[in-house]
């Protein structure tokens, strides 16, 4: 059986900020909505469906927010529908979207995911001690510089690549006007000495806290069609794994999961060679180090090679496969969205609607997301042509 | 659409408190829904698994759930955080796009990890609403006051309901209350919890999971002997203010068993309805009928809160795969005062 094809037709972001003290939960997702729905040229009532995806409900103190969205969101009637599998949310709401699609249930589905960590506490609310398991307290950039150290020690790369990606995502940021991060004056020697935070994690190393929303319609092929002039993406392959957290053994630089996920996704896609198919990738990469090792995970070069493709420039603006020309989750991070904000960013790259930071002449594009001790995986490709 | 039946149905014996953690609970229980058909876990494509970390006051809690489902090599799964008859839906509609023939659908709760009744406050409008602490049964009789207010419920239908589900219950060793002998007039005679809600008219607190297995077409065909088909699947939101809802309706359960094709007469409907008016107000909205309502003793009677609306699904399931029913309707609900309503219909081959 065959499913049947899906596009995105619109998509909207907010501008992410530290604080949005100008917005409500409510209004913060109705700023996404709304543009969302007029990139689509559509009202709410042209909406079937609604697919809802953020992160934990800790980190704001609403329990199942899209229960009260519904208002906001002038949802009654319709079918509202709430995903949550950890960091890579974002990238999975999408998918169950897309799915709603291609299954044949729902024609146009709006999709959205949102975090406001203004109005809680993140350090906080993931440090909550198990009754059953060890307490870490360490954050997430506590847990994932032991991973960062490893993936340095196996492959070899030299101190600065952190540091050169991570000026390069505030670089791309300065051309990307939702960025939460504008920071223009960035050099290598600047970033090299940004303070230590999480060894060997520095400071300009590390992803923002952030409120911000995205939010995306997915159509069915007739209702691409309909779209004039503002091209569709069409979604060409989506792939989600998961892992558990840990066992003795578990690779957890270079997780399994992510790898099948790769291949699942590449096989659905029908790319053999993705660092010569793909034009650009927006990566889930929240810590500098993670461009590298994702890279690897991806399958864009081999293992312990990713830290040279960034060290050749190859992931910049310009280079073989620029990665995350919108400043990515460094630059950005409202949690529950940032996966989403991947899956957008690489809709609009293929629609030719980045702006500033359009890769030229990009064609296919990879969204990216994980989540939890790097085990939960969610990835998409979407082209300027129908599959 | 493509054909998609529940093949297989497990729950746990469900109990006020357990100290059991998320994985010991559902260890079991995935792995009795998976033996009843004899499906090794390496052959199911797709996992889905509905739970809430405000019950159990861990961000991330689900993930311990993967350790009950042995992820390895990785899986392909998702969560939803709700009910798990939501995470049904969403393993449905993976199973529509031709991507999985096979789905484990599982969810867990422990009501006994806090207090439930003031927990859900939390769902509530933020900013004007929940600082004013109204709490799940307050809200609940304010739902059963305009009910009975308005002339759709009375106390004696709110008895009936209580009576027949606590006598039902008693054939259900998964059940934490049950009376063969409840009698309407004795319950009448009961104090006020929270008028006018009795004690009865309340759900039991209760920990508890369960699973379900889904296949399509052959698989099955092959699975099982009398899988029990979804005929049709909906699922629908009312807006949230309390004060701008009529309650003695609800809109969106109506519309859910319309889209769902819900018409004419079943063996057997399971109605996601913790509170005893709630029932009655669904069978109006649903314009349901059936031979039996909530045999098992529902909601009323076991409330494994997350997992409750994924156990309507499975005791529907389980009733036509045993050949006692030939079709049912199953409900599952989110929300105050019935907010959302998912409704489907399930049916045996004719």
């Amino acid at each position: 059986m065959s499913a049947a094809p899906c596009a995105v037709v619109g998509i909207g972001q907010t501008k992410c900020a530290s604080t949005r003290g100008d917005a409500s939960i409510g209004g913060l997702v109705r700023e996404a909505v709304d543009r969302a729905l007029a990139d689509a040229e559509m009202s709410m009532a042209d909406i079937d469906a609604i697919v809802i995806g953020k992160a934990p409900d800790p980190l704001e103190g609403v329990m199942m927010p899209e229960l009260w969205l519904a208002d906001a969101l002038a949802a009654a009637g319709k079918p509202v529908f709430r995903v949550h599998t950890a960091g890579s949310v974002g990238g999975s709401t999408a998918i169950v979207a897309s799915h709603l699609v291609t299954g044949g249930v729902h024609e146009r589905v709006l999709t959205l995911a949102f975090e406001k960590q203004s109005d809680g506490n993140a350090m906080w609310a993931l440090s909550v001690p198990l009754p059953f398991g060890m307490p870490v307290h360490a954050g997430a950039g506590g847990y994932f510089a032991p991973h960062v150290r490893s993936y340095i020690r196996r492959s070899g790369a030299p101190p600065h690549i952190g540091a050169m990606v991570a000026i390069k995502h505030r670089l791309n940021a300065c051309r990307n006007p939702y960025a939460h991060l504008h920071e223009p004056d960035w050099t290598l020697e600047k970033a090299m000495e940004s303070p230590m935070l999480w060894d060997p994690v520095r400071f300009v190393e590390t992803c923002p806290s952030s409120d911000g929303a995205v939010a995306m319609v997915l159509g069915s092929a007739a209702v691409a069609a309909q779209r004039r002039p503002a091209p569709p993406a069409w979604v060409h392959a989506t792939a989600m794994r998961s892992e558990p957290t840990m066992f003795a053994g578990r690779n957890q630089v270079n997780p399994l999961a992510g790898r099948m996920c790769a291949d699942d996704l590449w096989r659905a896609a029908a790319i053999t060679t993705p660092i010569d198919e793909i034009d650009v990738a927006e990566i889930y990469v929240p810590f500098a180090w993670f461009e590298p090792m994702w890279l690897e995970n991806l399958g864009f070069c081999g293992e312990n090679e990713g830290w040279r493709l960034v060290d050749d420039g190859q992931t910049e603006m310009g280079g073989r496969l620029p990665v995350n020309p919108s400043g990515g989750v460094l630059s950005s991070n409202p949690i529950g969205a940032s996966g989403m904000l991947r899956f957008a960013e690489a809709a609009l790259q293929v629609r030719g609607g980045a702006g500033e930071h359009q890769v030229e002449g990009a064609r296919t594009a990879l969204g990216h997301a994980y989540g939890g001790g790097s085990q939960f995986f969610a990835m998409w490709v979407v082209g300027a042509d129908p599959p | 659409m493509r054909d998609v039946a529940i093949v297989s149905f497990a729950q746990t014996k469900h109990v006020p408190r357990t100290n059991l953690s998320t994985a010991e609970l559902l260890l079991p229980v995935i792995g009795a829904a998976l033996a009843a058909v004899e499906l090794d876990r390496h052959r199911v494509d797709f996992w889905c698994h509905g739970s809430c970390d405000y019950l159990s006051g861990q961000p991330f809690s689900f993930v311990a759930a993967v350790d009950a489902i042995g992820a390895w090599p990785p899986i392909v799964e998702s969560h939803v955080e709700a009910d798990g008859a939501f995470a049904l839906y969403e393993a449905w509609v993976k199973l529509q796009t031709g991507e999985a023939d096979t789905a484990v659908v599982f969810a867990n709760g422990k009501s006994a990890s806090g207090d439930t009744r003031r927990i859900l406050t939390l769902q509530l409008d933020p900013y004007y609403v929940a600082p004013l602490w109204p709490d799940a049964v307050s809200l609940a009789a304010l739902q059963a006051r305009v009910a009975l207010d308005a002339g759709v419920v009375t106390e004696a239908d709110m008895a009936d309901v209580v009576a027949r589900s606590r006598r039902d219950a008693a054939a259900n060793p998964c059940a934490v209350v049950a009376d063969a002998d409840a009698h309407e007039d004795a319950l009448l005679a009961a104090p006020f919890h929270a008028e006018p809600l009795r004690a009865h008219d309340c759900p039991p607190p209760t920990d508890g999971a369960a699973a379900v297995v889904l296949a399509a077409g052959d698989a099955a065909r092959d699975l099982c002997e009398r899988p029990a088909w979804i005929r049709g699947i909906d699922h629908r939101i009312d807006g949230h203010d309390i004060g701008r809802r009529n309650l003695s309706s609800v809109p969106s359960a109506r519309t859910a068993a319309e889209r769902a094709g819900v018409s004419g007469r079943f063996d057997v409907a399971e109605l996601h309805a913790p509170f005893s008016h709630e029932e009655v107000l669904l069978r109006l909205a649903m314009h349901v009928e059936a031979e039996s309502f909530n045999a098992s003793g529902g909601a009323l009677c076991a409330n494994p809160i997350m997992a409750t609306g994924l156990i309507r699904f499975g005791e529907v399931a389980a009733r036509i795969h045993r050949g006692e029913a030939g079709r049912g309707l199953a409900h599952a609900m989110s929300g105050p005062c019935l907010q959302q309503n998912l409704v489907a219909v399930l049916e045996a081959d004719a």
